[in-house]
């Protein structure tokens, strides 16, 4: 035990010994310190306890339920994995603790190597008489093989099919139903909270259909012009999808004491891009670079929430066309 | 060392600061001298009067002009109508710490509860008495599905409060954790809306719905941490950190043991 | 034996000289010249778990519904890619140390190179002969951070997903060519088809990682036949010779046992401390969200970047010419690139030096060198703190909104007033360090008198 310590904190001291001026020796045959059997020692129990950590990582392994598992199978691993290095780094500083040695760097460059590349390239090329033709047709075939070659990638996706990026979901008529498909009646909807609200029949996974629902008092509506009936009793709805990453936008505050709390606000978790209901979810903080589209909504006879026309824009992140024109059904 | 101490003085009293700012306790209880004495209405009454009214007005009815009210303490008062919230609301609040506030302006969090037992069941009395409004929820989360309660809250109330209720940040306010609520009073919460925080009623999320949804808080103050360290359930910053600080300095400290230093 | 074995060797391949040479290779000596093996030797331990991971998890969105270990999923609908994830962590055994293992190696990948690039950029060792090294190393850097975010959107968990629609907006919003691009891309509006799936997952494990080990193999090659760069020597001349251990037997165990110890420290965070618990974020729908949701750190930069840029989309007429997470997502990281990849050569205009250096500079040797690096790093360092001010305000209560202003101006005036002090001080430790030789010579002539 009193030798491995030896061993152990020897190599701290040997680090001197390469500082010790010596004559330069040939770099063929390494100058190594002399036999060191305490070091030796070392690295034999260090290895000994290696092999031993990655037994026991196998014990481990194979007993079935353990608690904390995973705890002791890297534990294990790590430490047989340590004393190896431990072991290697004892060697490396000991008994393999080579003098430094000197080596030339390589040549800056090789100027004759370089002309007789140069010379070789011209004289092959000197047999040919219509250097630029052929270098031109060269081109042309490159060009148009490339483009072969490159060509199948546009199959991973429609390169110009810009145009779907326009579709949601809603149309006219289509009723608002939860996660679950249960249609929202319009009673149901409360102030004081939100709602995850989807497209009756229609698909749920795309950034076009999730809405989220808000009442707010319809005397506190600033909404923009033209949108005077898009909110019955205050019911509004607004795209879930973030319009400046696409983030669902799933947060919402609402003031218990109007007079000191801030006013109701959607928040995205994102970047806290903070939009605010009242004014057509115009952007209050954050990011976002436009207001999240509304959808108009209307009561049906039976009291159901449906949506009564498309969103008042395109849903989500800004691209090149997003107020090229509104957004549409798919086709 | 003494390079270090005008900079390491800074910092820790920036950060002393900070700390205290925080943990700063209300402006008092004022509490009746007879108090043992007094009956649970009487008793209720008075503490109002003497912690509450200064922001919640006279009878509860709330104080919102704009013309500053002077309260005990010289506290000018502004605060919401408590007539209707019922025992709900003042249980919540009181129990949590959340009231009674220094001032109207301060965001309220999880402190020491000031009140004794007895107090608070006097005030919540008193609050119930204003004007009918819901009682005390009463939850089971055993009867609860942790996972429906998952899914609900990855629906409700993620967004703000984080997956596993780690608590966030929402615009202009902080989003606590859940670690410390009760069932109860997380039941009080969901329904009642503290503050910023939505309400959402039974028609919204059923009581058996919020049965499993406090059955998930509950489950997920004590995540499976099967992986080891959970270093606080919110992913990557804390990864982060880790990763430099632990594994970074462990192995350019290896590089260091093995390399040599700078020689001229 | 020994002997046997090598001459079959080089009778059938003619390796012996070859091999001799190598065995001797001189490395020159210093700790820091270790960071980059550090980086080397994450990224076999990256290969080893990943190809374990490889033949367990199903790159597959189609849906299923979970019935498995983890009681609080039961029931719940998930993608074939977030079970088997999963499964990995709960149902095989080792998976879970695997898979965090595996997650671990990765951010210590990047941190290795990070630090190994400060390294390298700090004294001078891009410098010519060595720029085509560095150019390689650079792309191999941004290379990685991609494949670091492919590999952990792939499990398609709540935190991930959240990731990868703004990795989509991003695409998104490159002017002109944005949506073409996205739909190139994914194949359909976000979320995409299917296959994005399929084209996550062998871009990850096929395709990067030979365009990295590619990479790696000639960065590696490079390095030796220009051989190592080392600092100055006083018994020889540095620029014509190299002083250090050779391969073999000196260098060797110090490099393995640098393999080993660093594979020890993975391996141990890969067991005791958690890394990216997908169960308890849940699987990803695009209508949910999280709060605290946040890149692995080595996309932090990005985050930040898109959270400090204040409210506007650049439209002319209907045109949305730049919408908002161009700049943060997209340019910025561009610049930092371009701006990274040009130093050799805008070094080389504003010094005049156009010279070979095989020998370092102390960063105090080169005040211009050091200042801009250390002025583009704060830059650089700000916008990434910038991307947890919100976790700061759940923690230390500074307000969000007045950290992103704080932040917008120090962004601008930090990095500048950073360059003129590191500058000085640079200029000041020169000056230093005359006095100390002055001093020295002094006294050595003061002795031998």
């Amino acid at each position: 035990m009193r030798k491995l310590l030896v061993a152990l904190f020897g190599f701290l001291t040997l680090r001197k010994r390469r500082e010790r001026r010596r004559e330069q020796p040939p770099p063929e045959q390494p100058v190594l310190p002399p036999p060191d059997r305490g070091a030796e020692n070392a690295v034999i129990v260090l290895l000994l306890l290696a092999g031993l950590a990655g037994a026991a990582f196998v014990f481990f392994y194979a007993t079935s339920s353990i608690p904390h598992q995973t705890q002791w199978l890297g534990l294990t691993i790590g430490i047989a994995l340590g004393l190896v290095a431990a072991a290697l780094i004892v060697l490396g500083r000991t008994l393999l603790n080579e003098e430094e040695s000197e080596e030339d760097y390589p040549p800056h460059e090789h100027p004759e190597e370089q002309e007789q590349i140069e010379e070789l390239v011209e004289r092959t090329g000197s047999r040919f008489t219509r250097k630029g033709l052929l270098k031109a047709a060269g081109g042309a075939a490159a060009l148009g093989v490339g483009a072969a070659l490159v060509a199948p990638a546009a199959s991973l996706g429609p390169v110009t099919g810009t145009n779907s990026l326009y579709d949601t979901p809603w149309r006219r008529g289509l009723r608002l139903v939860d996660v679950r498909g249960r249609p929202f009646l319009a009673d149901d909807i409360e102030e004081g909270t939100f709602y995850t609200a989807f497209p009756e029949g229609a698909s749920r996974d795309e950034l076009g259909a999730p809405l989220v629902l808000v009442r707010l008092d319809p005397k506190a509506l600033r909404l923009p012009a033209g949108r005077g009936s898009w909110a019955p009793g205050g019911i509004l709805a607004y795209s879930k999808i973030c319009t400046h990453a696409a983030c669902a936008v799933a947060l919402y505050r609402k003031p218990t004491f109007p007079a000191i709390d801030p006013r109701p606000a959607l928040v995205c978790p994102c970047h806290y891009s903070t939009f605010d209901p009242a004014q057509g979810a115009k952007v209050l903080f954050g990011p976002a670079g436009r207001p999240l589209p509304q959808l108009p909504l209307e009561i049906d006879p039976q009291g159901n929430l449906r949506a009564a026309g498309n969103f008042s824009g395109p849903v989500g992140p800004a691209w090149w066309g997003t107020h090229l024109r509104g957004p549409g059904n798919p086709s | 060392m003494r390079r270090l101490r005008l900079p390491l003085v800074l910092v820790l009293g920036a950060l002393a600061i900070t700390a205290i700012a925080k943990g700063q306790p209300p402006s008092g209880i004022s509490r009746p001298s007879n108090e043992t004495a007094l009956s649970q209405v009487e008793l209720g009454s008075q503490l109002y009067a003497g912690n509450c009214a200064s922001c919640h007005g006279v009878a509860g009815r709330g104080i919102v002009s704009n013309t500053s009210h002077q309260g005990v303490g010289g506290i000018r008062g502004r605060g919401p109508s408590l007539r209707g919230v019922g025992a709900e609301a003042a249980y919540l609040y009181l129990t949590t710490g959340f009231m009674p506030l220094s001032n109207p302006g301060e965001r309220p969090y999880r402190r020491r509860v000031l009140f004794s037992d007895r107090e608070i069941q006097a005030l919540i009395a008193y609050v119930a008495s204003l004007a009918p409004g819901p009682g005390i929820p009463h939850v089971d989360p055993a009867k609860g599905s942790v996972s429906d309660g998952f899914r609900l809250f990855t629906e409700n109330c993620a967004g703000c409060h984080q997956a596993v209720a780690e608590g966030g940040y929402v615009t202009d306010a902080r989003v606590p954790a859940l670690k410390q609520s009760t069932p109860t009073q997380i039941a009080a919460a969901v329904r009642t809306g503290p503050y910023l925080m939505p309400s959402f009623s039974k028609r919204q999320i059923s009581d058996s719905e919020l049965n499993s949804l406090v059955a998930y808080v509950e489950a997920s103050k004590h995540p499976k941490d099967r992986g080891g360290w959970g270093i606080g359930h919110i992913g990557p910053v804390p990864e982060g950190m880790v990763a430099w600080a632990v594994a970074g300095l462990a192995l350019v400290g290896l590089c260091v043991l093995i390399g040599e230093r700078v020689r001229t | 034996m020994i002997r046997r074995g090598v001459q079959f060797l080089d009778r059938r391949s003619g390796a012996a000289p070859f091999l001799r040479k190598t065995l001797r290779y001189v490395f020159p000596d210093h700790w820091s010249f270790l960071l980059g093996e550090v980086a080397l030797y994450a990224f076999i331990v990256l290969v080893a778990t990943g190809i374990y991971l490889t033949l367990f998890f199903e790159p597959s969105l189609a849906k299923t519904v979970y019935h498995g270990q983890y009681a609080p999923l039961q029931g719940r609908e998930m993608s074939h890619a977030y079970k088997s994830a999963v499964d990995l962590s709960f149902s095989v055994k080792a998976g879970l140390l695997m898979r965090q293992t595996h997650h671990w190696a990765a951010n210590v990948f990047v941190a290795a190179i990070v630090i190994h690039m400060l390294r390298i950029f700090f004294t001078g060792a891009f410098r010519k002969p060595r720029e085509l090294t560095y150019l390689i190393g650079l792309l191999m850097l941004f290379t990685v951070l991609l494949e670091g975010y492919l590999g952990y959107s792939m499990v398609d968990d709540l935190l991930s997903g959240m990731g990868l629609a703004i990795g989509y907006s991003v695409a998104l919003s490159i002017p002109f060519v944005g949506g073409n691009l996205a739909m190139l891309l994914w194949g359909a509006p976000y979320p995409g088809t299917d296959a994005f799936e399929s084209r996550m997952y062998i871009t990850h494990v096929f395709i990067l990682p030979i365009l990295i080990a590619t990479l790696l193999v000639v960065h590696l090659v490079l390095v030796a036949s220009r051989h190592h760069t080392q600092f100055k020597r006083k018994r020889v001349n540095p620029e014509r010779k190299v002083l250090g251990i050779a391969s073999f037997p000196g260098q060797a165990p110090r490099s393995l046992g640098l393999m080993f110890g660093t594979a020890a420290v993975l391996f141990l965070l890969g067991g005791l401390v958690q890394i990216n618990p997908i169960w308890l974020w849940g699987p990803y729908h695009l209508a949910d969200g999280t709060n605290g949701a946040q890149p692995d750190w080595y996309l932090g930069w990005l985050i930040g970047a898109l959270r400090l840029v204040p409210s506007f989309d650049v439209v002319i007429g209907n045109y949305t010419l730049v919408p908002n997470p161009f700049w943060g997502g997209a340019l910025f990281p561009l610049v930092v690139l371009v701006v990274l990849a040009a130093w050799p050569w805008i070094e080389k205009r504003v010094t005049g030096d156009h010279g070979y250096h095989n020998v370092l500079d102390r960063p105090r040797d080169a005040p211009g060198r050091t200042a801009f690096g250390a002025g583009f790093f704060t830059w650089v360092a700000l916008i990434f703190l910038a991307g947890s001010a919100d976790r700061a305000y759940v923690s230390l209560g500074w307000s969000y909104v007045t950290q992103i202003w704080i932040y917008r101006v120090l962004v601008i005036v930090a990095p500048v007033a950073i360059f003129f002090v590191t500058r000085r001080v640079c200029r000041e430790l020169q000056a230093i360090d005359v006095v100390e030789r002055d001093r020295h010579e002094a006294e050595e002539a003061a002795a031998r008198a």
